[in-house]
């Protein structure tokens, strides 16, 4: 079966292989992981009529270069407006590509945009840990990151014609975020809500995969309660005892002791992702079931795109 | 205003967290662990995942099939039935090589408590630990009821580079770390127990609930379980 080889001329920090996560053990201390910005991930795959949570490489800011070595295949390039470079060609992001033994592709920042996922029409080898090739940046568990020197394989390739996809509006990033206070707004002063509403807030330079730190006034705890340690959730605000806000993402720790003002909903977290630091962003509150009736909207919402995803590629 | 628990917090558009109590309380704990035993025993509906802690249990569910008031109610049903058995505990023996290489904090802990070097290690071995909840990283188990002689604050400033598998103490907890991390705990000694499994069947070595003793190894004993390993 046909193969295709790629040697890692560049790769910047935080680069990894990732799928759709690993959902079901924050019991054992082990978060879901999985794309930063999921949509995305699942954009690249449909649109190489692959399952939805199929592994790709998530590209960080920091940029990736790949010799194709060995083979051909074709490509798919979604998430943040990346500038994309094959043989010093540009190609737009959001597109379809093949690649082929003796070309480079190189994937750098752009104009907009933190995260960009390449998909490959063909098996991405990826080692699996709990069944999933998603990487845990911190202890490389799971597929692995992605480092200058090293090799991807993808087996049993496929080539597909050339094609620029739309870009849709939902994979933009998001700075109008929406929030549910809590679970520990007993922690905090009572104008601390009220704070993080009225901003302003800003992304930092300190941002992973486990979170990103955000710039913005102080969210002042009440009286120094230690809480015992409880767990937490992917969108997390927690604030540190300097009173500095973190909203904790894909691998984040799945219990601490740090109270949280607030949760994203889920669906805002993959635009959040897609923010650079210094980008402003804001906070408005919703009731837990006004937050449940936007899931469901958006739910419904994501799931025609994708459907409408799924025809374009087979066309 | 007092509070009643138990306390039901909404959490974003997916998740409800149950509140036993607002500070370290072992009634708490054990009614964690007994709505822990009931939710397997009787899931519902958009029912994706739920993660016990110390005094608190987090459900996460999917908001296209249900909604927080009612994972609210299934878990006040399961609050009013007569208490579900939780699976009997299981207890794990874990061996512990506290010889000088494996063991770099060991004369600290015993000058800062007081006790000898053999003392400290006695002390550990004699207590039964019980596996509260996992955190901060995959496989990071919780073990409380570390005897109180042997309570220490964690180090002002914490140590690069502690290899996995190094049994560490701080406050009233014991862990045996499963990745090579920075730590500001105590580090006590070594085992050559793998706390993630790599067995995908049954993955990780404890569960929440469990009860863990330590026995002692001898560097030999050490060098042949980890070897095992390595090969």
């Amino acid at each position: 079966m046909a193969e295709a080889h790629f040697s890692v001329a560049f790769a910047g920090p935080l680069i990894s292989l990732q799928d759709s996560g690993r959902p079901g053990h924050l019991r054992f201390g082990v978060p879901a992981s999985g794309a930063m910005d999921r949509r995305s991930l699942a954009l690249a795959n449909i649109a190489l009529n692959k399952p939805e949570g199929a592994p790709v490489i998530e590209v960080s800011l920091g940029g990736l270069t790949l010799d194709c070595t060995e083979g051909a295949v074709s490509l798919a390039i979604t998430g943040g407006g990346f500038v994309i470079e094959l043989d010093g060609q540009p190609v737009a992001p959001w597109s379809v590509l093949t690649i082929r033994a003796g070309q480079r592709l190189v994937v750098r920042r752009g104009h907009w945009g933190a995260w960009a996922y390449l998909a490959f029409a063909g098996d991405l080898e990826a080692p699996l840990w709990l069944g999933s090739a998603s990487t845990i940046a911190a202890s490389g568990l799971g597929g692995g990151m992605v480092t200058t020197g090293s090799t991807i394989r993808v087996r049993d390739t496929a080539l597909v014609p050339d094609r620029r996809m739309p870009l849709p509006v939902t994979a933009r990033p998001r700075a109008h975020l929406h929030v549910v206070p809590g679970p520990q707004m007993r922690c905090f002063r009572p104008e601390a809500l009220e704070t993080l509403l009225r901003g302003p807030w800003h992304v930092t330079p300190q941002g992973d995969r486990m979170g990103v730190r955000l710039k913005g006034p102080a969210l002042e705890l009440g009286d120094a309660l230690q809480i015992p340690s409880e767990p937490i959730l992917r969108g997390s605000i927690q604030v540190a005892g300097d009173g500095v806000a973190t909203v904790l993402m894909a691998d984040h720790q799945t219990t601490g002791g740090y109270p949280k003002i607030a949760t994203l909903l889920d669906d805002d977290l993959d635009g959040f992702a897609q923010l650079r630091p210094g980008d402003a962003l804001d906070f408005t509150r919703l009731t837990p079931d006004e937050a449940v009736e936007q899931a469901r909207f958006h739910a419904t919402r994501l799931a025609d795109y994708f459907e409408h995803a799924k025809q374009a590629a087979r066309r | 205003m007092t509070d009643s628990f138990p306390r039901f917090t909404p959490v974003a558009d997916h998740a409800l967290l149950v509140e036993f109590a607002e500070t370290q309380d072992e009634a708490a704990h054990e009614a964690v662990l007994a709505l822990d035993a009931a939710l397997s025993q009787a899931p519902c509906p958009g029912l994706r995942e739920w993660v016990p802690a110390i005094v608190n249990l987090l459900v996460d569910f999917d908001p296209r099939v249900s909604d927080h008031a009612t994972i609210r109610a299934h878990v006040e049903r399961l609050l009013h039935r007569p208490r579900a058995l939780s699976a009997k505990p299981r207890t794990h023996k874990v061996g512990v090589c506290y010889e000088a290489p494996l063991a770099p904090d060991l004369d600290e802990v015993a000058r800062l408590t007081g006790l000898s070097a053999d003392a400290v290690i006695a002390a550990h071995l004699g207590a039964e630990y019980r596996v509260t909840m996992y955190g901060f990283a995959p496989g990071y188990a919780y073990l409380a009821e570390l005897p109180k002689a042997l309570r220490l604050d964690r180090k002002t400033a914490p140590v690069r580079g502690v290899p996995d598998g190094s049994v560490i103490i701080a406050g009233a907890q014991c862990l045996v770390t499963t990745l090579t991390m920075p730590t500001g705990w105590w580090r006590l000694g070594r085992s050559p127990a793998r706390i993630l499994t790599g067995d995908e069947a049954a993955p990780f070595l404890f569960d929440v609930g469990d009860r863990v003793r330590f026995t002692r190894l001898t560097l030999d004993d050490y060098s042949r379980q980890t070897e095992h390993d390595d090969g």
